[in-house]
């Protein structure tokens, strides 16, 4: 029985947006297609843009005319200023605390939590596609249905394992790592708990996606290297990986997004501490606490919505491959 | 300057744990390479496999066996209640179940049905890629982001002041004195925050649904045009079916994303004025209240609600399949 065949929504292989080369038909198609069509798009594209817009025009004005007037009275009475983008990356008067600290912490968080799963993926896929023992498929299985498993199910107990530490009778699985006479775990204030919670979370839609990948590999390929006696360790290093490049560089780019775009995560294991938390805990806070300074909140938006921006317009085809693939993450 | 300092700090030591994780690695892999002969295929198996193995029964197996423990238990986990958390969250919460179950069926198909229009319209239209990016964009944003550029829109000022809200000003602009304070107003505040989630979902409805009408193979949408299918007919009785697969995948991986859905309701509203939902209520109550045991009650219950959506998905993508 092959693994192979239980593979999950093949999304339409096309890249999705790319214009293609049209087919006669299609051709003959858009003899019929009517400029309403065309222009409701266009009203459809403007509405879908105009909010964005808006949070950056709001960013780029003086705090007076951000607070007292519509955004769109800029085009009336276009006054720019940076100052609101400088008051926030260093904070100010206003809000004392800049974006800056979190905004590496982002980086810190994002870069370590894609690779780790992708690695610990990669390796789990090759051996369930190709080193194959007697449970694999079941195991396989195991985890594809680990989908099912809500994040929120599984915060609470890993606080509690990083704070407290986790022991099955006498055995300790994880060790209790508080500092002797204080409160604090040793992992408090570090990334470390982030990185393993995002790993621990990302696995499973990992795993099943680059498996899809690695196991469709050619056969000869894998079978020649074996009989000319390379390991398996070699065989992973030397061959799958270097051809796996596409499917991981599509997963590396939706895991790191979905890692800087989270909020429930940050928030549980790194609270709100410029020590580690990412910019989405950052803004959550900001705009809890100084809502009415618009000015403000919308550059430090702006500036945190700048990077999954620039990855989006830059890395398109892969992006959009790697969010149809894990679109069912969570 | 003090700040760039701590920033190439803090890249260091995520560079840092880059580097120790491949060192780990890279060490495991040396042992493994070590074991020759009948040893060898074990070893390989425990390498590769072990570590992802161990961290999802550490991070996923075990603290969802530990969330449905205690989610019989009292709010400091001590001691057994039974039902009670449920109890609680059916009669005393049951403002939030419903509107959980609204944002389910409202959103995606809002979501789907938009996108379905527009993947429709695109068929049609030259150019279209652009205007895809465009429609596409949001789901790029976080949630967070996606708030505050949403409060923008439903931000109110009284009628008499300069306008700050988009919102309010068209809604003047047409005519209407007193525009509502968007976010507290009962029950409508709750379709205005799905409108986020709706902008946000749009794209990928779109992107997926424009991928399968294209697929769809032009002999049979020839043979129907021969037939004299136009229009809506040609619509109803062949497009639609051809991609009904797709669909169902597209309306239930949004109700999937909707379901968990925490940070738009936490950032503008953070649960008031009868926003509440499941998601929301579950973080408030484990981490703001540390009731574990309402808390965990309230992960079950979002637990429980994915299992159709997930088994229903997976049913009807074998059924495609095989129909193919």
């Amino acid at each position: 029985m092959s693994v192979e065949a239980h593979e999950m929504p093949r999304l339409p292989d096309v890249d999705p947006l790319e214009d293609k080369p049209e087919s006669i038909p299609q051709a003959a198609r858009r003899k019929l297609s009517s400029p309403w069509a065309s222009f409701i798009v266009v009203v459809i594209t403007f509405l879908w843009t105009i909010p964005t817009l808006g949070l950056l025009i709001t960013s780029l004005r003086p705090a007076a005319d951000a607070q007292n007037s519509g955004w769109w009275t800029f085009f009336a009475n276009p006054a720019v200023t940076f100052s609101n983008y400088a008051e926030v990356i260093t904070g100010g008067d206003t809000i004392p605390s800049g974006i800056t600290p979190y905004f590496f912490n982002s980086f810190a968080i994002a870069i370590p939590a894609a690779i780790f799963p992708l690695t610990l993926a990669c390796m789990a896929a090759y051996a369930l596609a190709w080193v194959r023992f007697k449970w694999s498929t079941a195991v396989f299985f195991g985890i594809f249905a680990l989908q099912v498993v809500p994040l929120q199910m599984a915060l609470l107990p890993l606080l509690q394992m990083f704070n407290l530490g986790w022991s099955l009778g006498p055995i300790p699985i994880f060790p209790d790592l508080n500092r002797p006479g204080s409160e604090q775990s040793l992992l408090a204030g570090t990334y470390i708990p982030l990185w393993i919670a995002h790993t621990m979370f990302a696995l499973p839609l990992a795993i099943f996606l680059i498996h899809n990948f690695i196991a469709q590999l050619p056969r000869d390929l894998m079978e020649a290297a074996r009989v000319d006696g390379a390991s398996h360790f070699l065989i992973f290093r030397k061959i799958v990986l270097p051809l796996s490049v596409p499917a991981i560089a599509s997963f590396a780019i939706f895991q790191f997004l979905w890692v800087w775009n989270d909020l429930l995560v940050a928030l549980t294991f790194a609270g709100g501490t410029p020590d580690v938390a990412p910019v989405t805990a950052y803004l959550a806070n900001v705009k809890g606490t100084y809502g009415a300074q618009l000015h403000l909140i919308t550059a430090g938006a702006f500036i945190a919505i700048v990077v999954p921006l620039i990855v989006f317009f830059a890395l398109q085809r892969y992006f959009v491959r790697g969010l149809l693939a894990g679109s069912v993450k969570g | 300057m003090e700040e760039l300092l701590t920033g190439l700090e803090k890249l260091w030591s995520g560079f840092l744990g880059i580097v120790i994780f491949g060192v780990l690695i890279a060490v495991l892999f040396f042992i493994g390479s070590r074991f020759r002969g009948r040893l060898s295929r074990p070893a390989a198996i425990l390498i590769f496999l072990g570590p992802a193995a161990l961290l999802l029964v550490m991070g996923l197996i075990v603290p969802a066996i530990r969330t449905i423990f205690a989610s019989t238990q009292d709010a400091s986990g001590n001691e057994f209640v039974g039902w009670a958390n449920y109890q609680w969250i059916f009669d005393s919460q049951f403002d939030i179940i419903v509107n959980s179950i609204l944002w389910i069926v409202i959103t995606p198909i809002a979501a789907t049905a938009l996108g379905l229009t527009l993947a429709l319209l695109l068929d049609r239209m030259r150019r279209e890629a652009v205007a895809k990016s465009f429609i596409f964009m949001p789901m790029a944003i976080s949630f967070v982001g996606a708030s505050i550029i949403w409060s923008l829109i439903y931000e109110y000022r009284a009628p008499d002041k300069p306008q700050v809200g988009l919102l309010s000003q068209i809604v003047m602009w047409l005519g209407v004195d007193d525009p509502p304070k968007w976010l507290l107003w009962q029950p409508f505040n709750n379709y205005l925050l799905m409108v986020i989630m709706v902008w946000i979902q749009v794209g990928f409805a779109m992107v997926v649904l424009s991928a399968a009408i294209k697929a769809i193979p032009s002999d049979v949408v020839e043979a129907a045009e021969l037939d004299g299918a136009t229009g809506w007919k040609l619509f109803s009785r062949v497009t639609i079916p051809m991609i009904r697969g797709t669909l169902i995948v597209v309306v239930t991986t949004i109700m999937f994303a909707v379901l968990k859905i925490f940070d738009i309701v936490r950032v503008m509203t953070n649960g008031n004025y009868g926003t509440q939902i499941v998601a929301n209520e579950m973080y408030a109550q484990a981490f703001v209240q540390f009731d574990v045991g309402r808390g965990s009650a309230l992960a079950v219950v979002l637990f429980v609600a994915v299992i159709p959506l997930i088994v229903f998905n997976v049913v009807q993508l074998r059924k495609d399949r095989a129909t193919r």
